[in-house]
């Protein structure tokens, strides 16, 4: 499934793979023409995928085949103890979680889920939690703290989803809640935003010592199409309000919200979802090997500290 | 009453429109004086009009008493945002000449009935009571001063969400206030909540729904989505007390509907409880 800018891509692959078919059946050969569209290929798109748009950045970190949680845990973790419920109301399927060891190290993990499969979406409302998945992540965090266990948690959602059940039940309860307790968690936190890191959705469960983030992941205070639909008045300006809003890691990284940048395969990590998901474990496991020496009280004045020092405002008498 | 000042441009020869007020919910006049002296509370309809962060202040302060905290600190432009109503840093020049404020907050010390406390006090006229760099700022260096102190805290929200032409870091002040009320949570200084019309987005999912009490209101809207995004998601018709301050009570997010006339009183003795011993 080729993204719109993708086309010039596709059209070469496509034009290869038709040489390739001829050059089995005829007797002339199309090796050199075969190999002068594969260097094009290359090179066009080394030039598509290093100069992307926010907008087209946006459409990578939406990608269909994107690595979701469950293939990160499936790719990172030998074990994986999922856990149910947040104890008040059911089984949010927007946010998972569970005891699992990555790469050696036992942690709990927690993350959006959006789904692979039609069912897998509508049940976990494509990534958008309600109230539920936020008080299960947290109780799962406290359960992290009362074990010592450092705390992994992947973002990837639209945004927390909003419906009458939801507001209902607190939504913005839930994720002050955990802004608030995840705050004072005596264990290491280390964020990784994955896809899309959709307003107060994402940083419900975002509450970091480090937050790293995806070469072509997104994270923003309001999704580019609803920014047009206030700002512009026209939700068709969604490219200019990604472009405006600065919500791409590169962007991210220089306004010091994230700490680091995973790097993805070109084209993005659905190329090449292994590649993406053993970078993501490489940067986890450094940066857990470094939080775990530091005691608990530690941790949180780091946390604390990251978190105050963001601001950028001028001080006039 | 002493707290409002006219803010009417006076012409000679009052007209009809300068004695009266429409109350914007139920649109019934209002004779101007009555309003001013039900603090622009409608009497016909109980419905709260939004004001100003000075007059709320004068409201509950007793009189000599505040001094302002962290008054220096007002919007840069992060981000040198622009849209299609021009950019950002104009935008934010004429809120601040509109309403003689810097941050869509205002914060400091005073008494409340001889109780001293720390407050923060939205003001939905300056950008929409937005919260960004410098009102997230100002909450926190207010909160961490009522924390050295052992002041109460006192916060009243009026406010949109989150400031969009801020980007990320308006987000993150979420993050950054509400660590800042862990903390007092922690040294055990009492934190209470007013939420008042509007208090929505980023600022209801942060510390306005994070009071060891939360009071608002009446009939104030609260919720974290905003209507039309809800009906367009579930394709169907909300409640019409959908987030209002008495949805939310029924729902068990908030504690108490306190009427404007009668905050001071209420906060006063609420106060009582936390009094350290
Ligand atoms: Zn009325």
């Amino acid at each position: 499934m080729a993204l719109d800018f993708e086309k010039p891509l596709e059209e070469i692959e496509n034009r290869i793979s038709e040489l390739k078919k001829l050059n089995e059946k005829a007797d002339v050969s199309f090796d050199t023409e075969i190999s002068a569209l594969e260097r094009k290929l290359r090179s066009t798109s080394k030039r598509v995928y290093s100069k992307l748009s926010p907008w087209e950045t946006v459409q990578i970190a939406r990608h269909a085949e994107r690595p979701l949680l469950r293939d990160y845990i499936a790719g990172l973790c030998t074990e994986f103890l999922e856990l149910h419920g947040d104890r008040c109301f059911g089984d949010d399927q927007g946010i998972i979680g569970g005891f699992a060891t990555l790469r050696q190290h036992r942690v709990m993990v927690i993350g959006h889920q959006k789904g692979r499969s039609v069912e897998e979406k509508i049940e976990a409302n494509f990534g958008m939690a309600s109230p539920d998945g936020y008080r299960k992540a947290m109780r799962l965090m406290h359960l992290a703290a009362k074990y010592k266990l450092p705390i992994v948690s992947f973002i990837d959602t639209p945004g927390a989803y909003p419906g009458l059940e939801a507001e209902a039940r607190g939504q913005a309860e839930a994720i002050a809640r955990n802004l608030t307790e995840m705050s004072l968690l005596p264990v290491p936190v280390i964020v990784v935003v994955t896809g899309e890191g959709g307003s107060g959705g994402a940083i419900g469960i975002g509450v970091g010592n480090v937050v790293l983030m995806l070469s072509n992941a997104v994270y923003s205070v309001i999704s580019p199409e609803g920014c047009a639909s206030i700002l512009w008045r026209d939700g068709s300006k969604a490219p200019e309000a990604a472009a405006a809003l600065k919500i791409t890691a590169d962007s991210l990284a220089e306004q010091g919200i994230i700490d680091e940048i995973i790097p993805e395969p070109e084209g993005g990590a659905h190329r090449d979802p292994n590649a993406a998901i053993e970078s993501t474990g490489d940067a986890i496991v450094k940066h857990l090997r470094r939080l775990k020496k530091m005691s608990a009280k530690r941790l949180i004045d780091h946390r604390y500290d990251k978190f105050s020092k963001i601001g950028r405002f001028k001080s006039r008498k | 009453m002493a707290w409002f000042r006219k803010s009417g441009k006076k012409t000679p020869g009052a007209s009809e429109e300068d004695l009266w007020t429409v109350c914007p919910s139920c649109k019934a006049h209002i004779y101007k004086q009555e309003w001013e002296a039900e603090l622009k509370v409608c009497p016909k309809c109980n419905y709260h009009a939004r004001i100003s962060c000075t007059e709320r202040r004068d409201l509950l302060i007793d009189a000599g008493t505040w001094r302002e905290y962290a008054g220096h600190v007002t919007t840069s432009d992060p981000l040198v945002f622009s849209d299609a109503k021009g950019p950002y840093k104009e935008k934010a020049a004429a809120a601040k000449a509109k309403t003689g404020l810097k941050e869509s907050v205002l914060t400091g010390d005073g008494k409340l009935g001889g109780i001293p406390v720390s407050m923060a006090i939205m003001d939905f006229r300056f950008l929409g009571g937005s919260l960004a760099s410098g009102t997230g700022e100002k909450i926190t260096l207010t909160a961490e001063h009522a924390a050295r102190h052992r002041w109460p805290f006192i916060i009243f929200s009026a406010s949109g969400g989150a400031r969009m032409h801020e980007g990320i870091i308006s987000l993150m002040q979420m993050a950054k206030t509400c660590a800042a009320i862990a903390r007092l949570n922690e040294l055990k200084v009492p934190y209470i909540s007013v939420l008042t019309d509007p208090t929505t987005g980023g600022v209801s999912a942060s510390f306005a729904m994070m009071g060891d009490i939360n009071i608002a209101e009446p009939r104030a809207l609260i919720g974290f989505a905003g209507r039309r995004v809800i009906e367009e998601t579930i394709k169907q018709k909300l409640p019409d007390d959908f987030q209002t301050a008495e949805y939310l009570l029924e729902h068990g997010f908030i504690d108490h509907i306190v009427s404007r006339k009668d905050m001071k009183e209420y906060l006063h003795r609420v106060l009582q409880y936390g009094k350290r011993r």
